[in-house]
């Protein structure tokens, strides 16, 4: 009787049609901040930022504690008003958005899930689907669901009350939601800090295999092993400002690193597949 | 059920589309459920008390005045039956199912189970208007005057603590919730100085006021709570998904594209209209808004889509059921409703508030 209800509700005060995202050619911008100032608490947080996250690439933003990497991620997630510079999102203005447009547009992992009711599972991945609620890609809830759920391999506690999973099984959760909705820019805040070494590198692949299938997504990451591994672009960033933007082959270097972290670091090609790896140097 | 009982081991569902299809039925068998005992409730309150009228004399009269056969009573049955027990029936309905719905819609807005629309000033709100027109003598609205000021109160404060709540466009929780407390105390403080200036008269009124009852039901009293809870009933289920994507958080909700400053403000003064107006016609009733979203919580899932209607339908229950306890238990003597449902009822949420804590490991 409520779905009646809310569903003639819907039609009688949200009847217009909303336009759905057009699919993005891999290498268009989805999301961008130039020279993005912004400031919390009295203090600015990003000082001039500017970085491009593209369809059909990882790109990872490290850094310091304290850098802006969580900040600059909720300028790109229209979540904070910016002091200066701009943030556009999908070719048009952040703050010309409407809530329920932007949500078919991107989603985000917040850095850590909370519920305030004990949903199951299942229910709160299903909440990721809400923003498609009478559009005609409702028809393909139950298949998102499945296939988010699969992926971050959460189907084995689908029926289990959220507030009784642990801390790692609770982050794949909020990334299956995250997964589930669909949307072309996948912004995410340290999917792998709760998260065990077959996890770290499970989340990760899902990363790559999005943006194989044309999303742009943008990853906060502090294991710069996994960025140099997985990402396509990496940026450093450094009391506020991006210290350095490229393949992470090339932006991950010695002298930057250990600068940009106060901390000698030693960057050497992995023996065997010659991939990059970064470590602190460490007296022997 | 699963809530209740905690982290259940159940097999890894392989196909998980079917699963919802199970677990949806457990709503409607509770609604179904609750709406029987209603039923059942409301003919019992219309027959029991100090002049027993036979079940077949109720419903005998019910179709006569609706058209459907039967008869009319004697003078004096269908008297207490249309004048006293039928408006003081229908009236508990409706508080009922108001105050179970709005304490269903602040636990949502708020995101906190312990929440109820007390938290937010209404309650003491409203208690200072009524108090203040008996205490002052005022009557230029006639018998409407309590009525009227405790509602015109309940909006205030509620709007009041919103707008002392707000920082920069946002609510943070905590700070409302905090500024609830302090409303709700400085509303105290105004009660008791009322209170403190009324003769004895007034006091005792004041009080009996201040303890809920249903005892001066009318007919007018019932059409002065219908069009706000009937608005208020049927607006709340229109942001059920909405809710539900408010436990997230505010910042998941605002990502899954919900409009949270606007829910915030819309379910605020649908809370202020359904507690206000339950409050200016039957005092203050605690309990029931904070106890019947609970227990439906545990039975059948937090999904607001159940919850909010359910809680309305479980509230009224709780109150013609508690109403019809107040008449009959300690007759000829009535015992005051609020004092009676908070007396039965809060024992036993200390003990489901520790059940589930045990059972989910806290409330995150």
């Amino acid at each position: 009787m409520t779905t009646v209800i809310g569903r003639a509700g819907r039609r009688l005060f949200g009847a217009r049609e909303r336009a759905l995202p057009e699919p993005a050619a891999p290498g268009d911008v989805l999301a961008e901040a130039a020279g993005v100032r912004l400031d919390l608490g009295g203090g600015a947080a990003l000082r001039g930022a500017s970085v491009a996250a593209r369809a059909g690439e990882v790109l990872a933003l490290v850094g310091p504690n304290g850098a802006g990497k969580s900040t600059l991620l909720a300028a790109l997630a229209a979540d904070l008003p910016v002091a200066s510079g701009a943030v556009r999102i999908c070719g048009r203005a952040a703050g010309d958005w409407s809530a329920a447009d932007l949500a078919l547009r991107r989603a985000v992992l917040p850095q850590a899930a909370t519920l305030s009711f004990p949903f199951p599972v299942e229910d709160v991945v299903r909440m990721g689907r809400a923003p498609w609620a009478g559009t005609r890609r409702e028809e393909d809830d139950d298949a998102a669901v499945r296939a988010a759920m699969a992926a971050t391999e959460t189907g084995a506690f689908a029926r289990r009350p959220f507030s009784a999973l642990s801390g790692g099984e609770r982050a794949r959760v909020a990334l299956a939601r995250v997964l589930a909705q669909r949307t072309p820019l996948l912004l995410l805040d340290e999917p792998t800090a709760a998260l065990d070494l077959r996890h770290q590198e499970l989340v990760l692949g899902i990363c790559r295999e999005r943006a194989a299938a044309g999303v742009a997504v943008v990853v906060v990451l502090h294991d710069l092993g996994l960025a140099a591994a997985y990402a396509d672009r990496a940026v450093v960033l450094c009391a506020g400002r991006v210290a350095a933007d490229g393949a992470p082959g090339d932006v991950f270097e010695e002298t930057l690193l250990s600068d940009v972290y106060q901390q000698p670091v030693e960057v050497f090609p992995h023996p065997r597949t010659g991939a990059t790896l970064v470590a602190p140097r460490r007296s022997a | 059920m699963t809530v209740a009982a905690g982290p259940v081991d159940a097999a890894p569902p392989q196909d998980t589309a079917g699963a919802p299809r199970g677990r949806r039925r457990a709503p409607v068998l509770l609604a179904a459920a609750l709406a029987a005992a209603l039923a059942v409730l409301c003919l019992l309150s219309a027959g029991l008390g100090a002049y027993d009228i036979p079940l077949g004399d109720v419903l005998a009269s019910v179709r006569h005045r609706v058209g459907l056969g039967g008869h009319a009573l004697d003078r004096v049955p269908e008297s207490v039956l249309w004048n006293v027990r039928l408006p003081r029936v229908v009236l508990a309905l409706l508080v009922g199912a108001a105050l179970g719905c709005a304490g269903a819609l602040t636990q949502g807005v708020f995101g906190n189970p312990l929440a109820e629309p007390g938290v937010i000033g209404v309650s003491s709100g409203a208690a200072v208007g009524a108090v203040a027109s008996i205490a002052l003598g005022l009557t230029f609205l006639g018998t409407w005057t309590v009525t009227v000021f405790a509602f015109v109160a309940g909006l205030v404060t509620v709007l009041l603590v919103y707008v002392l709540s707000r920082e920069g466009g946002r609510t943070d929780v905590v700070t409302l919730i905090l500024t609830g407390i302090a409303v709700n105390a400085f509303a105290g403080a105004l009660i008791g100085l009322f209170l403190f200036f009324a003769d004895t008269a007034q006091v005792s009124q004041i009080t009996f006021w201040q303890l809920g009852s249903l005892a001066q039901a009318t007919w007018p009293k019932v059409l002065a709570v219908l069009p706000c809870a009937a608005a208020g009933l049927l607006l709340a289920p229109l942001s059920a998904r909405k809710l539900d994507l408010l436990a997230l958080g505010e910042r998941p909700a605002r990502h899954l594209g919900v409009d949270v400053e606007r829910l915030r403000m819309v379910l605020v003064l649908v809370v202020a209209l359904l507690t206000a107006a339950a409050v200016a016609v039957a005092g203050v009733i605690t309990f029931v808004g904070l106890l019947v979203p609970h227990l439906l919580r545990m039975a059948a899932g937090p999904g607001h889509r159940f919850l909010v209607p359910g809680s309305a339908l479980g509230g009224a229950v709780v109150l013609v059921g508690a109403d019809l306890a107040a008449r009959t238990v300690a007759a000829p003597a009535e015992l005051p409703l609020g004092v009676l449902t908070a007396l039965l009822g809060s024992p036993f949420f200390f003990w489901l508030l520790r059940r589930t804590r045990r059972g989910q490991g806290g409330w995150a």
